[in-house]
């Protein structure tokens, strides 16, 4: 298994060098660039900003500067846009957020959304089963962006419970919002995934075997049915953790939480070329780690899995 | 023991919570609240406070209370004396000296001179510094801007000079009434040599910020919030009153007016379409003054591009005529904005709005002059007019296209095809001509009706309708000098209307909703220009 | 040695077609299953209401999706309620065009973008994560981390070169759909592919020489289905928002045009204005479409799970 591991770390350096070069192609053929303005900028000043930035070179020595700089002096270039920011100082600002509240709509999502599904196969067809998903669909068509305002007009608005929005550095009240308009869509489609799968599961020789022996349900669910009924769920939940942990739009938009879900979207849309590739990059590697951490989990739910 | 303790700590929630100005307001004796926070709504993140690389509203808004410049804009616009005195124009009138104020300090305890201005111009003009603003100075004249920027000339070319510590000296190439207006510009506000130096980029973040103005630098966080305190060290600060001033993004405006029901902003806006509705409910916080933008669609005439029924000035006449701009403001906009019937604002100072011809016919009328025009250029039922409009993805500007959509399709039997892009794809056609018509809008500069007219001329780098009149480009360089331009502005006007290479549709207004206790924002500044240093929370 | 090969093909022959008779009958079995599962009947019932509004609307409504009522333009909220005197059966939106109508027409487009979404996945990210699994090993590695890279990868610029060289169409919506909905699918799939494969009746097919390609598709791909049917389901929602996303780049639906996501979400930004109808209606068809679906798909997957033969 250490092999294993070894292997795919290595592996991830010529994914991470692939994920660049396209990226960075991808960005360039683009139309627009980081300079484009509705009052266009004069052609001279253009030329100062693109020989400021380097962006006269042609894109393979861009490229290779980009990669030299980050594996020698861990640099990731300037933000085109803001402008006494660095890529590493809008990451290490943006990501801190997005990694708190994104870690915390996670579990909300994971135990609620596995409690909902293990509940509602065990009671398969009965209310138990309806309510789990009925509220499942519910909260997955409810998209945050509708979620979002309605909590605020909720707890901020009506109730005045909660600060519409902020994020003071995480303290608790700012979280709340963020974390439940971000987990609910997770937590359905967790709930849904954790219900057939387990299904799936109690009906398979070895679980009827062991209710056969008359074992107690919560015994029989928690000891035998439960690990192999997380194996899809565990496929969903890698990626999903990387989209959480990178932060929603519609959240850093509602909330003003300063996260890097915004800035990501900020700079694509701004072309702020070195931001982008920053924020790609970071959710390359977190990809790369979740989804490795996914197989390696897998064997420790079915311990005939080999790679 | 108990006393001293008590004393103590009575002296202490004195010094830190009772103000030193007391509780009324020094100018106008009114009874001041004890919380004297600011909170007000920024759209979008602030993206540089370096005066030389700001380009953003959110980024002016927050450097004017940073830093000041020579003069400042009082609530009329007008310019009034801020880091400078006075100032005095040489009989050629191309020479200003202006005289410095010499109380004003940075926050780092120095004197602010001469020198910070020529450092800070300067530095706006090298191209090493690649300021998108490069062009400001060379848009007020002032010597050499232009070819230091295009690095033709060492900056110490650039036409500023100190004659001491408190005496500045400015040439310009020609005379140009409105110069002392661009001053009120942070392009052209004083730079801290010794801090850029010292932090390079990094200078304008919290705690390494130097600057000469009424607050300072206490926060800054992208997509967050930006926060300022009040400076001990601004000549002035005795009569600054509210601090701190935090300005938070909200990129949802419909949130950003939830907060501020919810009472955790002091300043917002009001959600578009939803003005009538809601200036009932909150007569007295809610208001919309004019603002200087106006919304236009343009047509492409550059040669061999664009639709070629487009070329023919009597369509973009009968298309300009059956667009009927009450609809658009009255049914989508609703925040009394202005129809536009002429390119330049009539708020602009100093500038009389000409009539054009079809602004006084009414609607009828004006649908009858289309539908006879259209016919003339050939286009009717069995040929009819088809053509695309470009706009960037936003809900307002979607709204405004079907809606134009439906009344040329209705009114004229045209079928215009409105298709959204993403921002910098729209941008990018627009620029490179590739569109038949597109949405544009322009906001000024400078106060003065030159800032929108010179973008019609044939040789301005953002005319992307690529219009190109001779005798508009004369007009408007002659205008330049006159004491009084305004016949020629009105003889431009009347050229556009004639040739119509820009339908106007209507002149902004900015609306904002505002906590009743707030006083001293303008209201009739159309640039929409304020100071933190001027607002104060009376006691209710 | 060439006896054995014939003898290894002509076994795999014999099981191949005793495979053919017991999957026919694994349809007729599931097809029976499905129809005695009153909660997929109600579904598919649903469903059909919900295409037959999509297609059928219009024709009911007095009014066009795109038609303004400059009367009503801007005075949504006194004028335009649901109202079955002026034939605005859902009401009006802000620019005075029947909601109804819109809702319908938007209805179509989005149950387009959700099934196709879903259907791509399923080949796709089906056939895509069982190959990846099932042979492991260095194909699997190279797969999964083309997954990987496209997970990373900044997907607005892929859209907007798209809609760059292939202009503006409905089309590119779909295949900007395409590309995306299938990446989730195939790492779900390969990872039940990873377990499934060492299970007894996969190693028997193995040892009896049968194909790989066969045992992927007639052993490997019926157990999946279960999985396969549950997140199918799940992508139609997500492929009718992410459209919204697609469509704001300027590559999909156009304005006067609408859709479900666009219908939602403009909704939702006015609704404590007074015109809350304009969330409602089409919030609530969304949501019947979705539990239609679910009630389909979970039929589907009992129906068709292998282990309840």
């Amino acid at each position: 298994m250490l092999n294993y591991i070894l292997k795919r770390l290595a592996i991830a350096v010529p994914t991470l060098l692939t994920l660049i070069v396209l990226s960075y192609i991808l960005m360039y053929a683009a139309p627009g660039g980081p300079f484009t303005r509705e009052k266009a900028l004069p052609p001279q000043v253009i030329e100062n900003l693109r020989a400021r930035y380097g962006l006269g070179e042609p894109l393979y020595k861009q490229i290779a500067i980009y990669v030299w700089n980050i594996v020698v002096h861990f640099d990731f270039g300037p933000s085109y846009i803001y402008k006494d920011r660095t890529v590493n100082d809008i990451i290490a600002q943006g990501f801190p957020v997005t990694l708190r509240y994104g870690t915390l709509a996670f579990f909300v999502a994971a135990t609620v959304g596995i409690g909902l599904g293990v509940l509602a196969a065990i009671y398969q067809n009965t209310k138990v089963d309806y309510a789990a998903v009925g509220i499942s669909i519910g909260a997955q068509v409810l998209p945050s962006f509708v979620l979002a305002p309605i909590l605020v007009l909720i707890f901020t608005l009506w109730l005045g419970w909660l600060p519409g929005g902020g994020w003071e550095g995480g303290k608790w009240p700012y979280v709340i919002m963020p974390v439940i308009a971000l987990a609910t869509s997770y937590m359905a489609s967790i709930a849904r995934i954790t219900r057939s799968s387990m299904l799936e599961v109690m009906t398979s020789n070895h679980i009827r075997t062991a209710r056969a022996k008359g074992l107690p349900m919560s015994h029989v669910v928690i000891r035998h049915a439960l690990k192999p009924a997380l194996l899809p769920v565990l496929s969903y939940l890698g990626p999903a953790f990387v989209g959480m942990i990178t932060g929603s739009v519609v959240v850093d938009m509602y909330f003003s939480t300063g996260g890097i879900g915004k800035a990501f979207v900020d700079s694509a849309t701004n072309r702020d070329y070195a931001v982008m590739m920053g924020v790609t990059l970071l959710v390359g590697i977190l990809y790369i780690l979740f989804n490795l951490l996914v197989d390696v989990l897998y064997a420790w739910i079915d311990p005939k899995i080999r790679y | 023991m108990m006393t001293r303790h008590f004393l103590l700590t009575t002296i202490l929630a004195v010094t830190v919570s009772t103000p030193v100005w007391a509780d009324k307001n020094p100018a106008t004796g009114e009874e001041l609240a004890a919380n004297q926070a600011y909170t007000y709504w920024m759209l979008d993140s602030a993206k540089s406070l370096d005066p030389d690389l700001a380009t953003s509203v959110e980024d002016a808004d927050i450097i004017r209370s940073l830093v000041e410049g020579l003069y400042e804009e009082d609530a009329a616009g007008a310019i009034i004396p801020a880091g400078a005195t006075s100032f005095d124009l040489s009989p050629d009138l191309m020479t200003y000296t202006y005289h410095l104020r010499p109380e004003a300090k940075w926050s780092n305890g120095d004197p602010v001179v001469a020198q910070d201005y020529v450092y800070g111009w300067q530095r706006l003009v090298d191209p090493a510094t690649a300021s998108e603003y490069a062009w400001y100075l060379e848009l007020a004249q002032v010597v050499n801007a232009g070819e230091i920027t295009r690095g033709e000339k060492p900056v110490t070319e650039l036409g500023i000079k100190a004659i001491d510590d408190l005496t500045l000296e400015i040439r310009i190439l020609a005379p140009l009434p409105y110069f002392p207006k661009m001053m009120t510009h942070q392009a052209t506000f004083p730079v801290n040599k010794k801090a850029v130096d010292q932090f390079g980029a990094e200078w304008t973040k919290p705690g390494n910020y130097v600057g000469n103005g009424a607050y300072t630098l206490t926060e800054h966080l992208v997509g967050e919030k930006v926060v300022m305190t009040k400076s001990p060290t601004y000549w002035n600060a005795a009569n600054v009153i509210m601090s701190p001033i935090t300005a938070v993004t909200i990129n949802d405006e419909n949130a950003a007016f939830t907060r501020w029901q919810a009472g955790e902003l002091d300043r917002s806006t009001v959600p578009s379409g939803q003005y009538p509705r809601l200036k009932a409910e909150y007569p007295d916080e809610i208001s919309s003054n004019p603002s200087a933008c106006s919304y236009t669609y343009i047509i492409n005439l550059a040669e061999g591009k664009g639709n070629p029924g487009l070329h023919d000035p009597r369509v973009r006449k009968a298309l300009s005529y059956a667009l009927d701009r009450n609809i658009v403001i009255d049914n989508i906009l609703q925040a009394g904005q202005i129809p536009a019937y002429s390119w330049t604002p009539g708020a602009m100072d100093g500038f009389k709005m000409p009539a054009t011809d079809y602004a006084a016919w009414t609607q009828d009328e004006r649908n009858a002059k289309a539908k006879a025009l259209l016919a003339e250029a050939g286009f009717g039922p069995d040929n009819p007019l088809k053509f695309t409009m470009n706009y960037n993805t936003s809900e307002g500007h979607q709204k405004i296209a079907v809606a134009i959509q439906q009344m040329w399709k209705q009114t004229l039997g045209v079928e215009m095809t409105p298709q959204n892009f993403e921002w910098a794809v729209h941008t990018d056609k627009m620029h490179a001509g590739d569109f038949d018509m597109a949405r544009y809008a322009w906001c000024a500069d400078y106060n003065e009706a030159s800032t929108f007219l010179d973008l019609w001329t044939s040789y301005s780098g953002n005319n992307d309708a690529k219009y190109a009149n001779p005798e508009y480009d004369a007009l408007l360089k002659d205008a330049k000098t006159m004491a009084d331009p305004n016949p020629n502005y009105t003889k431009a006007e009347e050229l556009l209307a004639a040739d119509m290479p820009i339908i106007p549709i209507y002149h902004y207004t900015q609306v904002r909703v505002v906590k009743k206790d707030i006083k001293g924002l303008p209201t009739t500044n159309v640039l929409n220009t304020w100071y933190a240093k001027n607002l104060y929370r009376v006691a209710e | 040695m060439a006896l054995s090969t014939i003898d290894r093909g002509a076994l795999a022959a014999r099981l191949a077609s005793l495979d053919e008779v017991q999957g026919r009958s694994l349809w007729a079995d599931a097809r029976h299953r499905f129809a005695r599962n009153k909660a997929a009947l109600t579904g598919l019932v649903m469903l059909a209401l919900c295409f037959a509004f999509a297609f059928l609307g219009q024709a009911l409504s007095p009014h066009t999706y795109d038609f303004t009522d400059f009367k009503i333009m801007g005075h949504a909220a006194e004028l335009g309620a649901p109202s079955f005197a002026n034939g605005h059966y859902f009401g009006v939106d802000d620019l005075g065009r029947d909601l109804f109508a819109r809702t319908a027409q938007g209805t179509r487009i989005s149950l387009f973008v959700g099934v196709i979404g879903a259907v791509i996945s399923v080949v796709v990210g089906t056939i895509y994560g069982a190959v990846s699994g099932y042979n492991g090993g260095r194909a699997d590695q190279i797969m999964m981390r083309i997954v990987d890279i496209l997970l990373a990868i900044p997907f607005m610029f892929v859209l907007i070169l798209m809609l760059v060289m292939f202009g503006q169409s409905i089309l590119m919506l779909f295949v900007g759909i395409a590309l995306l909905s299938w990446l989730g699918m195939a790492r779900i799939v390969r990872g039940q592919t990873l377990s499934l494969k060492n299970k007894e009746f996969i190693e028997a097919a193995r040892a009896t020489g049968v194909p790989t390609i066969v045992i992927i598709f007639r052993h490997i791909v019926p157990n999946l289905f279960g999985i396969v049917a549950v997140y199918a389901t799940l992508l139609v929602p997500e492929m009718i928002l992410t459209e919204s996303f697609i469509s704001f780049l300027g590559l999909g639906v156009q304005a006067p045009r609408t859709s479900l996501g666009a219908l939602i979400n403009e909704g939702a930004k006015t609704m404590t204005y007074g015109t809350l109808w304009q969330l409602l209606f089409p919030l609530g068809l969304f949501v019947t479409t979705m539990f239609a679906f679910y009630f389909v798909g979970d039929g589907l997957r009992d129906a068709l799970d292998p282990k309840d033969r």
